[in-house]
């Protein structure tokens, strides 16, 4: 089968930084595809790489076949890039903005102008269009941002962290746009910190961290790895908290996870029947319980599962 | 909000479908396109335009009439001496927005979108500077017009005064390649200016801009005689007023190709290289 894009052994140091540390990815024409971690664990510098911004020290990455290094310029001819940083000019209006890339592509001023009134109104933006980018909201920055990289639509677009710093209805207008992208057969590849997203958008992820890919697969698989319900009880004492553990892990047996939170103890569950079962042991014993929450894993728990150490936001990402 | 809301339907549909992308934008006219987006950054942020317009106005008119009368006798006497000095000195200044730009781009990440495009990589350098064409020349034309009405007379004519122009442009470009590599270095647009200007006082002051070099000591005239904006502000003073200046010019262009000769590939490295 032919992968969109496929990485082997990348490995990427900045100083004494090791930033990519041996990075293998397969990613499936079509798909949308999410890179999940902390600050710092290289998504940012993989994405760079693939979009030719960085050469890989070591390794090979290659995009719809094409070597990223060699091939760098029949690359860029067929992927897009939106960084996490607005790549746009905030001086210029939407249009002049999406007019501007039109032409850098190839485009004659005639359909440059009307790729960029098209793509406008395909994102929403055609109230917005005459005005200086630097008057939008949040969210239609980033709108138009990645509305720039779909002035000639790619076969490959890369998303960094495409949400960040969003209010709740930016987040779902940006989730939307990347669904209909993606069902146009556009293969979307996007970094991100919430577990959410990933959740909602990739048909799989990798979850990286210092530069590793330390888990793979669908979002199913990952939190099935973690137990799809996670226990989570709040002391009102801290003194307790061995006692409430031990409890926990004798009527669970396995599947406490390890936490932070010194007033914490959070554990994989199998069944619902199991957290009645908890809380009554633990009523029993005297253990004071200010909070007791069954729900899905955090990003965090799939951290601590995977890793066994929480997820720090290790060293800024590379930008240097 | 108005216009804050995805629309729905199936136009979206084939907009976002994919298709073929176009042949890559030729070289000239990506430089073309980029020099586009220059002009219109100064339509939208006019405010730019303070610093060719409003600084060249309040040098020549208080060097005129405040210092004119001690150093030429009278203030008409001294603009003769002093206009093409004032047009050198605000080319030079403005020279440093080149790398001013540069730098903004990079850190607002809009350089990454540009160089993740198929085209001529180091085109968004040469828009600039053919973007910088227009503040060039608009401050120039705005020093002349102002230097006529203070009594201005070129004896070397429209002529003399587009050849002086043609100089201190081509001088500027070459100028620029060295704010290029600062714009490529530091982290700031601010640190851009504070360390362009530690050498563009010196560079502009330590000149004959404003007075004649043979009324200085003779250890600053032989500093000062050094200095590349004095033989370019000589000759344009030469080419203005219609006297000989090809010795000057010849230093001048001397002074250029030595500058791009260094710089530019310095510059064009650095860009090539990651970030």
């Amino acid at each position: 089968m032919s992968h969109a894009i496929e990485t082997s052994g990348l490995v990427k140091r900045f100083r004494a930084t090791r930033a990519l540390d041996g990075v293998d990815l397969r990613i499936r024409q079509g798909s949308v595809y999410g890179l999940l971690g902390p600050n710092g664990a290289g998504k940012t510098t993989t994405i760079r790489i693939l979009a030719t911004l960085l050469r890989p020290d070591a390794g090979t990455a290659t995009v719809l076949g094409h070597d990223v290094v060699r091939d760098a310029r029949v690359v860029r001819q067929k992927v897009s890039l939106t960084g996490q940083y607005a790549s746009v000019d905030e001086d210029l209006t939407g249009h002049e903005n999406l007019v501007l890339v039109g032409r850098l592509l190839g485009l004659p001023w005639r359909s440059a102008r009307q790729r960029a009134a098209e793509a406008l109104e395909a994102f929403g933006l055609v109230e917005a269009a005459g005005r200086q980018v630097q008057t939008y909201s949040g969210g239609m920055r980033r709108r138009i941002d990645i509305a720039a990289s779909l002035v000639s639509v790619p076969e490959i677009l890369f998303l960094d962290e495409p949400t960040t710093g969003l209010d709740p209805r930016g987040r779902t207008q940006v989730w939307e746009l990347v669904r209909r992208i993606a069902a146009e057969g556009t293969t979307v590849l996007l970094t991100t910190q919430y577990l959410d997203e990933a959740d909602r958008l990739a048909e799989r992820l990798a979850v990286v961290d210092h530069g590793r890919v330390i888990a793979e697969g669908t979002s199913r698989e990952l939190k099935a790895s973690v137990g799809a319900n996670a226990l989570h009880v709040r002391l009102a004492n801290a003194d307790q908290r061995a006692l409430a553990q031990e409890i926990v892990e004798r009527v669970l047996g396995d599947g406490v996870l390890p936490v932070t939170e010194p007033m914490e103890v959070a554990a994989r569950l199998k069944t619902s029947a199991q957290a009645a079962a908890v809380l009554t042991a633990l009523t029993a014993s005297g253990v004071d319980v200010a909070q007791f929450a069954v729900g899905n894993p955090s990003l965090d728990e799939v951290f601590l599962a995977l890793t066994g150490k929480p997820a720090e936001g290790a060293t800024d990402e590379a930008r240097s | 909000m108005t216009g804050d809301a995805l629309p729905t339907g199936a136009r979206t549909h084939e907009l976002l479908a994919i298709r073929a992308r176009p042949t890559p934008a030729s070289a000239l006219s990506a430089v073309t396109t980029l020099a586009w987006r220059a002009l219109l950054k100064i339509k939208h942020v006019p405010f730019q335009l303070f610093d060719v317009t409003v600084t060249p106005i309040m040098f020549t008119l208080l060097f005129t009439y405040i210092f004119g009368g001690a150093l030429a006798g009278t203030p008409r006497e001294y603009v003769q001496y002093l206009l093409p000095g004032v047009l050198v000195q605000t080319i030079v200044f403005i020279t440093v927005y080149t790398g001013v730009g540069l730098n903004t781009d990079i850190h607002k990440g809009l350089y990454d979108r540009f160089r993740s495009l198929p085209m001529w990589q180091p085109a968004p350098l040469f828009g600039a500077l053919a973007g910088d064409v227009f503040r060039y020349s608009f401050a120039s034309g705005l020093i002349i017009l102002m230097g006529l009405i203070l009594g201005f007379r070129p004896g070397g004519g429209a002529v003399g005064v587009l050849l002086a122009l043609l100089l201190v442009l081509t001088f500027a470009f070459a100028l620029s390649w060295l704010w290029i590599i600062v714009g490529m270095l530091v982290r700031t647009p601010e640190s851009v200016m504070t360390t362009s200007f530690i050498f563009l006082m010196p560079l502009t002051f330590a000149s004959d801009i404003f007075v004649d070099l043979s009324t200085m000591p003779g250890w600053l005239q032989a500093v000062v005689g050094r200095n590349p904006v004095t033989y370019l502000a000589s000759a344009s003073r030469g080419l203005m007023h219609g006297r000989a200046a090809g010795a000057d010019v010849a230093w001048v262009l001397a002074a250029s190709a030595v500058i791009l000769l260094v710089a530019s590939p310095i510059a064009m490295r650095m860009y090539r290289r990651e970030r």
